[in-house]
This record gives C-alpha cells, sequence and structure tokens, in this order.
C-alpha cells in the first residue's frame, strides 16, 4: 500500500510512480471467470478500457504523424531547416542542459542533506521542493517575471548591471529550473536512504577522505536513480511551455524555444512547420520514456 | 588526526551542503513565491478582493473547477478500470497500453493541444461530422475536459496499479466463498483498499488541472466569459500588459495548489496507516 502513495519515483509531473507495478504480468487468473455473464460483463468492461485508450490516447497521436505526412515530409523537413526552427531548437537544447547542470548539482546536494540530516524546519523545505509539480506553470512564470522584472527585487539590480532576465533567455534558463527542480532530488532521497551509509563509513575508515567517498562510493551506489532524475528532468525542460511562453514575451526568433515555435507557427497557421516540430519533440519524448524504463529495470535487477 | 577533529569537519562540511541546500530552495522556490504574495498583497486586501472578483477572474476559476471536477468524475471510473485490468487480466494491447500510459507525462502540453485541434478541430473530418451534428469540441468546454483527460490519464492508473497488485487475493476469495456477489466483494473488500489510492490520484489529477495550460489555450483558446480557464486568464492579462490584474487568481491558484499538497500529504499518511 505505501508503495502507491509514497512519492517516491515521480513522473515527468509529479504522479507517483510505481518501479514494481511497471511491466509484471499478472500472475494468475482471478476469480473473475467465475461465472459466464459475469466473463461478459468482463468483457464488455475490457472493451471500454481499450476503446477509452484507443480513443483518447492513441489517436491524437496518430492524428499528429497523419498531419504531418498529409502536409508532406519534404515540406515537414524544409520548415525544421529554417533558421527560425534551429535556432529555437538549439536554444531548447541549451535551456535543457542549462537546467539540467543546475538541477543536478544542487539538487544531489539538496538530496544529501535530506536523506542524511536532521534539522528544524525540514518538512518545509520537503514541502517546498514538491510545490513546482503543483504550481500551474502560467504563474510560475509570472512570479519570475515580478522577482526578476525590471522592477522587481532581484531584477533591479541585473538591470542596474545591465543585464536583461526577463523576456530574455536567463528568464527561459530560470523558468525551466524552476519547474524542473523537484526531479533530481526526489529520486535520489528514497535511493539514498535505501543504500545506507555503511559502505560510506567503511571507506573513510579505510582513510578516503569525503570528496574520494562521494565520488568511489556514493555517486556509484545511486548512478541509476540519478540517471532517471536527469532524464525526467530533460523531458520536462524539452516541453516545457507555459512558463518560458509567460517570461519570454515571445519576440520572435530572440527567446523562442521549440514549445513556443511550435505555438509561434500554428498561431501563424504555418502547419507544417508546428506539425514536424510537434512530431520531433513527441518522438524524442518517447525515446525519453523508454530510456526511463530502462533504467528502471536495471534498478530493479541491481535491487534483486 | 584525532577523532574530534574529524567530527568537527564532518559537522562544517554538513553544514555547508545545508547552506547550499536552503540556498538553491529559498532563491527558486521561496523567493519567486514570497515576491508574488508581497506585490498581490501590496495594495491592500480590499484591492486584491476586488481584483480577483472581476467577473473575468471569477468566471475562469469557477470554469476551471467545474472542467477539473468533469475531469475527475470520469478519470477516477476510467483510471481504476485500466488499472484493474492492467493488473489483473492479460489482453491484446496489454503491454503497448503499459508502455504509453505514461506518454501524456512525456509530451509536450501544446503539442497535446496541438494534436487534439488535429483530430478534432473544424478542419478534420472528425470534427466536421460533430459540429455536423451539433457537438463542438475544440474551442469550447468538450475541448478543455478532453485535455485535461489527456494531460491527467496516468495519475489514477499509476496510483491505483500497485496497490492492486500487492492486494491480498485470499481475502477476496474467501469472500466469495463465503457467498458474496462480484458486486459486494468489489465494494466491500476492493474499493476501501483502493480508496486512499484513487483518492490521491484524483488529487494529483486536480492539482494538474488547477494548474493546467498548454494543452488547454491551444484547444479552447482564449475567450473571455466562454473558455476562459484561470490559468489561460492569468496570461491573458500578462500579454495584455495588465500584470496586476492577474495577482488574484495568481494567488488562489497558488493557495490552492499548496492545499492539494497538504491534502495529498495527509494522504499518504493515511495509506501509511492502513498498511500497519
Amino acid at each position: 500500500m505505501s508503495s502507491a502513495v509514497s512519492m517516491s519515483g515521480s513522473g515527468v509531473n509529479g504522479s507517483p510512480q510505481p518501479r514494481a507495478a511497471r511491466g509484471a504480468p499478472p500472475t494468475r487468473r482471478g476469480f473473475t471467470s467465475a461465472s459466464r455473464e459475469g466473463r461478459w460483463g468482463t468483457r464488455i468492461l475490457l472493451g471500454v478500457v481499450i476503446v477509452w485508450f484507443a480513443v483518447l490516447i492513441l489517436a491524437p497521436i496518430a492524428a499528429l504523424v497523419w498531419g504531418t505526412c498529409d502536409a508532406g515530409l519534404g515540406a515537414a523537413l524544409a520548415a525544421l531547416r529554417t533558421p527560425t526552427a534551429r535556432e529555437a531548437f538549439n536554444l531548447t537544447i541549451g535551456v535543457t542542459i542549462a537546467a539540467v547542470l543546475i538541477n543536478t548539482f544542487f539538487g544531489v546536494v539538496l538530496a544529501l542533506v535530506l536523506a542524511r540530516q536532521r534539522f528544524g524546519g525540514k518538512l518545509l523545505l520537503e514541502g517546498l521542493i514538491d510545490l513546482p509539480f503543483s504550481v500551474s506553470p502560467v504563474v510560475a512564470g509570472f512570479m519570475f517575471i515580478i522577482l526578476f522584472g525590471p522592477q522587481g527585487w532581484l531584477g533591479r539590480w541585473f538591470e542596474a548591471g545591465g543585464i536583461r532576465v526577463v523576456f530574455a533567455v536567463p528568464g527561459i534558463v530560470l523558468a525551466t529550473i524552476f519547474v524542473t527542480l523537484p526531479f533530481v532530488t526526489r529520486e535520489l532521497v528514497p535511493v539514498l536512504r535505501e543504500c545506507g551509509l555503511e559502505q560510506e563509513e567503511a571507506a573513510r575508515t579505510l582513510g578516503a577522505n569525503g570528496w574520494q567517498t562521494f565520488w568511489r562510493v556514493t555517486v556509484p551506489s545511486v548512478r541509476w536513480g540519478l540517471g532517471y532524475g536527469i532524464t525526467l528532468t530533460v523531458a520536462r525542460a524539452l516541453g516545457e511551455f507555459g512558463a518560458v511562453l509567460v517570461v519570454s514575451g515571445s519576440i520572435i526568433g530572440k527567446t523562442q524555444t521549440a514549445t513556443l515555435f511550435i505555438h509561434q507557427e500554428f498561431t501563424d497557421f504555418h502547419y507544417e512547420g508546428a506539425f514536424a516540430a510537434s512530431l520531433v519533440l513527441a518522438v524524442v519524448s518517447f525515446c525519453l520514456l523508454v530510456a526511463m524504463e530502462l533504467i528502471q529495470k536495471r534498478m530493479q535487477q541491481e535491487r534483486s | 588526526m584525532n577523532r574530534s577533529w574529524r567530527r568537527r569537519t564532518t559537522d562544517g562540511s554538513q553544514l555547508t551542503l545545508r547552506g547550499i541546500g536552503l540556498g538553491y530552495i529559498g532563491l527558486f522556490v521561496a523567493l519567486p513565491i514570497i515576491a508574488l504574495g508581497a506585490r498581490a498583497f501590496a495594495g491592500g486586501l480590499p484591492r486584491l478582493w476586488e481584483n480577483l472578483t472581476q467577473p473575468e477572474a471569477l468566471f475562469s476559476l469557477r470554469l476551471t473547477v467545474i472542467m477539473a471536477g468533469a475531469m475527475i468524475l470520469i478519470n477516477v471510473v476510467m483510471g481504476t478500470l485500466t488499472a484493474w485490468f492492467l493488473v489483473r487480466h492479460r489482453f491484446p494491447l496489454r503491454g503497448l497500453m503499459n508502455a504509453l500510459i505514461d506518454l501524456p507525462f512525456a509530451i509536450p502540453t501544446n503539442v497535446t493541444g496541438l494534436m487534439l485541434v488535429v483530430l478534432y478541430g473544424p478542419q478534420s473530418s472528425i470534427g466536421s461530422f460533430l459540429s455536423a451534428g451539433g457537438v463542438e469540441v475544440i474551442y469550447a468546454k468538450p475541448g478543455i475536459v478532453l485535455a485535461l483527460l489527456f494531460v491527467t490519464f496516468p495519475f489514477v492508473v499509476r496510483a491505483v496499479q500497485p496497490v492492486l497488485l500487492e492486494l491480498d487475493r485470499d481475502v477476496e476469495e474467501a469472500a466469495s466463498t463465503l457467498g458474496a456477489g462480484r458486486l459486494a466483494v468489489f465494494r466491500k473488500v476492493i474499493l476501501p483498499s483502493l480508496l486512499p489510492a484513487i483518492l490521491t490520484g484524483a488529487a494529483l489529477s486536480f492539482s494538474r488541472a488547477l494548474g493546467e495550460f498548454g494543452s488547454v489555450v491551444m484547444v479552447a483558446g482564449n475567450i473571455p466569459l466562454r473558455t476562459q480557464v484561470a490559468p489561460v486568464f492569468v496570461y491573458g492579462e500578462i500579454e495584455s500588459d495588465n500584470p496586476e490584474g492577474a495577482l488574484g487568481v495568481s494567488v488562489v491558484l497558488l493557495v490552492g495548489s499548496l492545499v492539494v499538497l497538504i491534502l495529498l500529504n495527509l494522504l499518504q499518511r493515511l495509506g501509511r496507516r492502513q498498511d500497519e
């Protein structure tokens, strides 16, 4: 039971993703096939579930693929080769790398603190970490406009130094850091707790210093959890739209990420570009999903 | 290098780590929230109240809650059923379904919106067929519910699935041996143990629906007093250079997500207690 409601193993948007549940085959047939009419009821319900899944999830994906092919693959490729499209994808990659670097570094520190230290206000801290998952991306972007805008508490200083944060690339990076902040920490804390302190203490007794212990003992034993957290961060950073839209003020080309490019193309009725870029992002997210699945398998293997 | 010296150094490095961690959360999470709060209450409570009670703002909040409610009703039933079949039955498409359940989390929200517009929009055959029958999906409320259903689909399924896996079958079998009908077994044996997980899934879905923007703005557009949900209202105000107008709704959305977060925490404890 606890695994269901525990928040460890979070999805891209903070859902609980039970590791044990996935891919495990049903072990035996239940009592459900007991009576004849029962079997029919089951079949009808199963039909409903399958149709629901097909209509809700599969049909929109199929429509996107079909829409892209319908507009012509040549046109799609041409739309992706335009300078605007290229710049948008480059910016997305750059922003993602920045968010991953910052959130991995600080996320590891924070996870070590949460897993190993006791102090007052820890509960509040844990609550704050989860907040970016539940705050609306638009409100998140708005908060950064207030804080880093020309008159904001921090924006004032940057403005005085001649650095534009909001409506520019730094703002996009900040917003992306915010929405992806919980992933690394939340994946690492349970893994760190599980692997305990014994090996690290052994390494220390054998004369390793803190740094050596961290790199040679701690990091290797949590590497899959870390990899999972980073993959989630990448997935969310690549696809973030709302927060980035608010913060960027969408100035064409200059501060456009891939999702903003899709938005722009769609509002301008350039459907080939919007479809092609959407399909690229959808395929990338699917690949990241597969990567997560593989990482989870490795984690399970190592645990058993 | 005696013992006390080493202890002191570890304490020092622990404090440094704690400082870095707190600074990180403080700068990226706490400070932005405080800044929003300070700005919202700067003009006094009556100003904020006035701001919140403008007809468009109130409408957008009400619409958000209604749409989220409709989504939850459908999602709780379909999500629990989906989890049930994934755990207890083998059927064609099961592998594919299990693999694709999380896809809505990974796909960018505005790509979701675009896909729905392509599928149900006025230019699509399904869309024109439906609108000939008098049903408008895109730029209308059904589109909003559909978008919310898509983006929240994994929550209930992924919350219920592990509980179903761990559920003790013997109790069910005992109940049915003792003559309980299938419905009775479900209601009296299975449902009570699934309830915390279902509620968790529902709360997560609700929290997501409160804040969802990308898919809804594509699907429903930005029509005040018709299809404008709260996050879209906030965006509209910022976009039209009136950020002050967005303060009230933003604060309500923020407080709403805080409340759901606390609720989830309580549910988690409830689940744990049931476990013991």
